[in-house]
């Protein structure tokens, strides 16, 4: 589903992505762990097309997508959520999700149309499958921090993706809530056959629901492998593990 | 009580009573009111910018200048009628937008705002000086009248003079040009220019090409700014190259914030306010710039929703306390 060969990215002479290889099989749940700044963010945004890589290539669906804009990416069937929450903050929980319907079906060019009822039954759908069925009408900028991160995941299913990136979809949340949303990630991935690609700190979160795990330690992978592969890796023992007991 | 009064046919009662005008204020009140409408249009126009889709415009004036010029030229030298000298001014607006757009969209925030000033100083100085075309400095008086003759034969209009049956044509072509953009704003591509508005990181990750809408944005804001230009021309029974100069595009930003930006109405409102407010505090004083400096400052830090914001606010109390 995707392959990402040989990526680097530096900034300024620093290699915040030193050449990373990775593929992702279709239907797969793939997670990449590292310390803070080990360069996840920065590959999730060169494969998404926020950054445009030095060198490598990345290949969704067989179609090379290395340097396409972001919105060329995602009408390609990627979904992407962000660390920072991202949403429209002065619009509803409806519009939100109605604005994805509306640009990924192409309708953004119609200038006469209503746009009231546009998609409604789609939007309420998506609503309901992230559990905010009942929050439409609410101003999203007012919503909790955790609504507002279901919020971005409805948004990023609106446009219908086949391959969904979340960077860190439990940041800034508190343990009950990061169950809920794993649980929630979980049960929509597996509704709509989604393959699925994020990054995470909690190392809880990880291992309860990927089935291969990248390490990534400076911009390089150190490690790849089931759950208990990883685990058990002195590398990452040594580097990521480690740290974090201390 | 406030949802029905919410649920009047609000627009047509407006044009219902701004064809009344010249029927019973002075022919001073018709000139005002003429004024009144087409800053209206154009403050409208460039709150689809400001308010909607987050591009700070500081040359909007210079597609008021264009489509002056265009329809001016149009009428007085090429002796072409007002329904295509007037379209044409929307056209010709809009072309130039494109082109300067192009250019203005690749850069943000404040380099969007200096670039569109530029583009607009550059148009200025070329109406200033193109002297065979423009009649640079001296600009172009003495733009005819559209010819109305048909509104001779209507009952109760008949009578009216030259300039109060220009100013019916105006109200009905502003009412149809505001009508046209409140559906655009209300359509799935103005949905598409809140969100880039709201967060065009975002908007680029549900697929929406950024640039683009902005330029489309862009272009679609300046063919109507274009049009008010036109009907100004007419109106000031002459185009000057200040038109397309900087204190005008800073005098139609100042409506639009003052009347409070992405509330549709807000902008008209602004017009009406600042047109109202500079006829009225000029007759008492010559600081008329410090008093209206004052009410802004106040205004921006007790109501940022503009005269539109308040209103809102005001409405929401008074239905609350006649609720309780």
């Amino acid at each position: 589903m995707l392959e990402v060969h040989n990526v680097r990215k530096a900034f300024d002479g620093f290699q915040a992505v030193a050449g990373v290889t990775l593929g992702v099989a279709r239907g797969q749940i793939a997670a990449i762990i590292g310390p803070n700044g080990a360069g996840k963010t920065t590959f999730f945004n060169l494969v998404t097309g926020h950054l445009r890589p030095d060198a490598g290539t990345v290949v969704l669906n067989g179609r090379d997508i290395t340097g396409l804009a972001p919105h060329d990416v995602c009408r390609l069937g990627m979904g992407r959520s962000f660390q920072r929450t991202n949403i429209f903050p002065k619009l509803t929980v409806f519009e939100n999700v109605q604005a994805a319907f509306i640009s990924h079906r192409g309708r953004g060019l119609s200038f006469f149309a209503r746009v009231e009822g546009l998609y409604r039954d789609e939007t309420y759908a998506v609503l309901e499958s992230v559990g905010l069925g009942d929050k439409a009408g609410e101003v999203s900028g007012f919503l909790s921090h955790g609504n507002q991160k279901q919020l971005e995941l409805g948004i990023a299913l609106a446009s219908e993706p086949d391959l969904l990136l979340l960077d860190e979809p439990t940041a800034g949340m508190s343990a009950t809530e990061t169950r809920e949303t794993i649980r929630l990630i979980e049960r929509i991935t597996r509704e709509r056959g989604l393959t699925l690609l994020f990054t995470e700190h909690d190392m809880e979160v990880v291992f309860s629901i990927a089935q291969r795990i990248s390490v990534l330690h400076q911009g390089r992978l150190i490690a790849e492998g089931t759950p208990s592969e990883v685990r058990n890796d002195p590398e990452v023992r040594r580097v990521y593990l480690g740290e974090r007991r201390r | 009580m406030m949802t029905r009064l919410g649920r009047a046919p609000w627009p047509l009662l407006v044009v219902a009573l701004a064809l009344l005008v010249p029927a019973v204020g002075s022919r001073f009140y018709t000139f005002l009111a003429n004024d009144v409408l087409i800053w209206a249009l154009f403050a409208t126009s460039l709150n689809l910018l400001v308010g909607y889709t987050g591009l700070v415009s500081f040359g909007h004036a210079a597609y008021f200048g264009i489509g002056a010029y265009t329809t001016g030229i149009l009428m007085k030298k090429l002796a072409v009628p007002f329904v295509l000298a007037f379209p044409a001014a929307g056209i010709f607006a809009g072309l130039a937008a494109l082109v300067f757009g192009f250019f203005c969209v690749r850069l943000t925030r404040i380099y969007f705002a200096m670039l569109t000033l530029a583009f607009a100083q550059i148009v200025w100085a070329i109406c200033f000086k193109w002297n065979e075309v423009t009649g640079g400095e001296q600009g172009m008086p003495e733009i005819p009248y559209p010819a109305l003759d048909w509104m001779d034969r209507l009952p109760w209009v008949g009578d009216l003079r030259t300039s109060d049956h220009f100013y019916l044509l105006t109200v009905l072509l502003v009412a149809l040009c505001l009508w046209a953009l409140r559906r655009i704003v209300g359509s799935p591509f103005g949905r598409i220019l809140t969100t880039i508005r709201e967060n065009p990181e975002r908007a680029e990750f549900i697929g929406v090409n950024v640039r683009r809408y902005e330029l489309i944005a862009f272009v679609v804001a300046g063919a109507f700014a274009g049009l008010a230009g036109g009907l100004f021309g007419i109106f000031n029974r002459g185009v000057f190259p200040d038109f397309a100069y900087w204190t005008k595009s800073s005098e139609v930003l100042i409506m639009t914030l003052l009347g409070g930006m992405g509330t549709f109405y807000g902008p008209p409102l602004g017009a009406l306010a600042l047109i109202l407010l500079n006829q009225q505090i000029v007759s008492y004083t010559e600081y008329w710039p410090f008093v209206l400096g004052t009410i802004l400052v106040v205004l921006l830090f007790v109501f940022p929703g503009g005269l539109a914001g308040a209103a809102g606010i005001v409405s929401r109390r008074l239905a609350r306390a006649l609720r309780a």
